[in-house]
């Protein structure tokens, strides 16, 4: 037991990656499924234990291989770095039991253990961007886990041919982004000598004003901000999202981004942070507002024009990261505290809206449209209630996760801003409800249009879908540890800013 | 002058290819240029790494009697071996693709892709509201 608790670290990471290999070699699709299922639930198990060792507030530093850093790789698990990995851990095992009637459904059947091969490597590269404390290591996991990610979108090529190209347009800006960022890497280490990030952190502030350490910080932020989807390069976002198979959409949109934009918290406040007075990025944080500022309504206005609900849900997730950046820009411990919490909510959010509209999608089998799936939620109630309940959660209604991040984003703006940037959040939230209420509308007081007699609830997927809505409901009322840890994570990182 | 053109001349390859591989990612409209700009974009950065671990007159890093024996630093040679492998994998995902949408829409030209795309769009709008 020892063992395991010494090496957690490390087995978050191995678990889906070896798991995926197994899985690859498999015929029998159950079988397939069951093994996926029971290594994100064991990533899992080991999650919740790396969160009982974090939660006295200490780091756990592990050495690959025992080769001390700054010379070998470095994983950190702290208070800050366990919330994206709860993140995706506990997403990943709610699709991946979601996953099963949808795979088999959309994917060839041949394919469907590479299918679930591919899932767990997503799994893997997502978790291992989150505990890699070495600059260039997470370039390599940038990597597996974007690469995985356009063989899934593109995979939904049986249903839409349209999903190669958005998988090809995700896999070029992707690349190009990953490129930028790698550059960035390159030059620090030519004047540092270093790529261990606390090692960074401390080398940085002692070269004085340089132009190089100015260029790689910019090309860094830049291609993070290309896989973060931050507006204006979010453009790969709405045809990846939608065009993925069904539940791929539910993984991707739930956890992917928002590990891009853990790291690009990382980046500014961990590497970069020591040296933010000698730089003044007091000034720079003012782009990244104005960007967030624009993403809330571009995204929002994108999605109420928009008839393709899947499409709709991913132009809406623009808006949402341009929430999550809002509190991130606004360099306050209150703000970046705010920008955790609805990183974790919109996760659950996001989450819960893909499957319930994939859900009532299950028997169009083609594009999910206002108008094919109108009526639909008076035959399926229960989905249709998940679906409300997420919906009026993305809006943030009282009583629902999203309440609690706009309550907290919006007293961290006017905190810093003053009253016209809580102003603008209001207008934009108002807007999400056009949209809102457009599918609600369509879905309950609509006739129905589709001509398919016999519409049951699929069972099978009550599980997943009850637990996500039970949660965005739980932490609605009790928001306690979220807003908890979310605080002591923002102060950790604002700790390192001089 | 001559110096700062010629001094630093590796870097200045590394700029010439970055800007041509970046161009055409996003000039170019056939898909299987824009992967070969893509290469040529990753190629740069290598190159960049790889002149940082040069020193002038450095050998190899292999231990030798002579313990002064100044070396090149071997850290970014393999960095960049990684990253080729990265480089190859990106490659090879972004050809496989390029041959799909070949077998899907016939052309690898993405104007012909989008109007294709929108032709589809319309006939199935009409039909809709036949």
């Amino acid at each position: 037991m020892s063992f395991i608790i010494k090496n957690l670290p490390i087995l978050i990471v191995i678990t889906p990656l070896m798991f995926s290999l197994i899985v690859a070699v498999l015929t029998n699709n159950r079988i397939a499924w069951s093994l996926s299922t029971f290594a994100s639930f064991l990533t899992m198990i080991f999650t919740i234990l790396l969160s009982f060792e974090v939660s006295d507030r200490s780091n756990i530093s592990y050495y690959l291989g025992n080769w001390p850093p700054p010379l070998g790789i470095e994983y950190v698990i702290d208070t800050i770095s366990i919330i994206p990995i709860m993140i995706v851990s506990v997403i990943g095992l709610i699709a991946t039991l979601f996953a099963h009637n949808f795979i088999t459904l959309e994917i060839d059947k041949k394919l469907v253990s590479k299918t679930y091969s591919l899932w767990l490597l997503t799994i893997a590269g997502l978790i291992g961007l989150i505990t890699t404390a070495d600059a260039f290591n997470l370039f390599v996991f940038l990597e597996i886990s974007s690469l995985s990610a356009v063989a899934l979108v593109a995979l939904g090529s049986k249903v839409d041919r349209k999903a190669l190209v958005a998988g090809y347009n995700y896999l070029i800006l992707g690349a190009v982004g990953a490129t930028f960022y790698v550059i960035g890497v390159g030059l620090l280490y030519g004047v540092t000598g270093t790529l261990n990030m606390g090692d960074l952190a401390q080398k940085i502030p002692t070269l004085g004003l340089n132009k190089s350490v100015i260029v790689a910080f910019t090309f860094m932020m830049l291609g993070i901000m290309v896989k973060a989807a931050v507006f204006p390069l979010h453009i790969w976002l709405p045809n990846a999202y939608a065009y993925a198979p069904s539940p791929v959409s539910v993984l991707l949109a739930a956890t992917a981004t928002k590990v891009s934009i853990y790291i690009l918290v990382r980046i500014s406040y961990t590497i970069f942070g020591s040296s933010y007075e000698i730089y003044s990025f007091e000034s720079l944080r003012y782009i990244l507002l104005y960007l967030a500022i624009l993403a809330m309504f571009a995204g929002t206005i994108m999605a109420i024009f928009e008839k393709d609900v899947k499409k709709l849900l991913a132009h809406s997730s623009v808006a949402q990261i341009g929430y999550i950046v809002l509190g991130i820009s606004l360099a306050t411990s209150p703000g970046i505290a705010s920008s955790f919490i609805h990183l974790i909510n919109h996760a659950l959010i996001k989450a819960g809206l893909f499957m319930s509209i994939v859900a009532m999608g299950y028997y169009t089998l083609k594009r999910i449209d206002v108008k094919t799936i109108a009526g639909l939620g008076r035959q399926l109630p229960i989905t249709f209630f998940s679906f409300v309940i997420c919906a009026l959660s993305l809006a943030g209604l009282p009583l629902t996760v999203g309440f609690i991040s706009k309550l907290y984003l919006i007293k961290a703006a006017y905190m810093s801003e003053g009253i016209w940037l809580p102003f603008l959040i209001l207008v934009s939230s108002a807007l999400s409800l056009i949209y809102i209420w457009k599918l609600i509308e369509g879905l309950w007081y609509n006739e129905k249009s589709l001509k398919i007699e016999k519409i049951k609830e699929l069972p099978e997927i009550y599980l997943p879908l009850l637990v996500i809505t039970f949660l965005n409901i739980y932490f609605g009322i009790d928001a306690g540890l979220i807003i908890d840890n979310s605080f002591i994570a923002s102060d950790a990182l604002m700790s390192g800013i001089k | 002058m001559i110096d700062q053109i010629f001094g630093v001349w590796n870097y200045w390859i590394v700029f010439i290819l970055m800007m041509i591989g970046l161009y055409i990612v996003i000039s170019k409209k056939s898909l299987l240029k824009k992967i070969v700009g893509l290469a040529i974009f990753q190629t740069s950065v290598f190159l960049l790494y790889i002149t940082f671990g040069k020193i002038a007159g450095g050998t190899a890093p292999i231990l030798t009697k002579n313990i002064d024996e100044i070396y090149s630093n071997p850290l970014p040679h393999v960095l960049i071996l990684t990253a080729i492998v990265v480089g190859v994998a990106t490659t090879a995902l972004g050809l496989a693709l390029t041959v799909r949408i070949n077998k899907a829409y016939g052309t690898i030209n993405e104007d012909e892709i989008s109007a294709s795309d929108l032709v589809e769009y319309h006939k199935k709008y009409l039909e809709d509201n036949k």
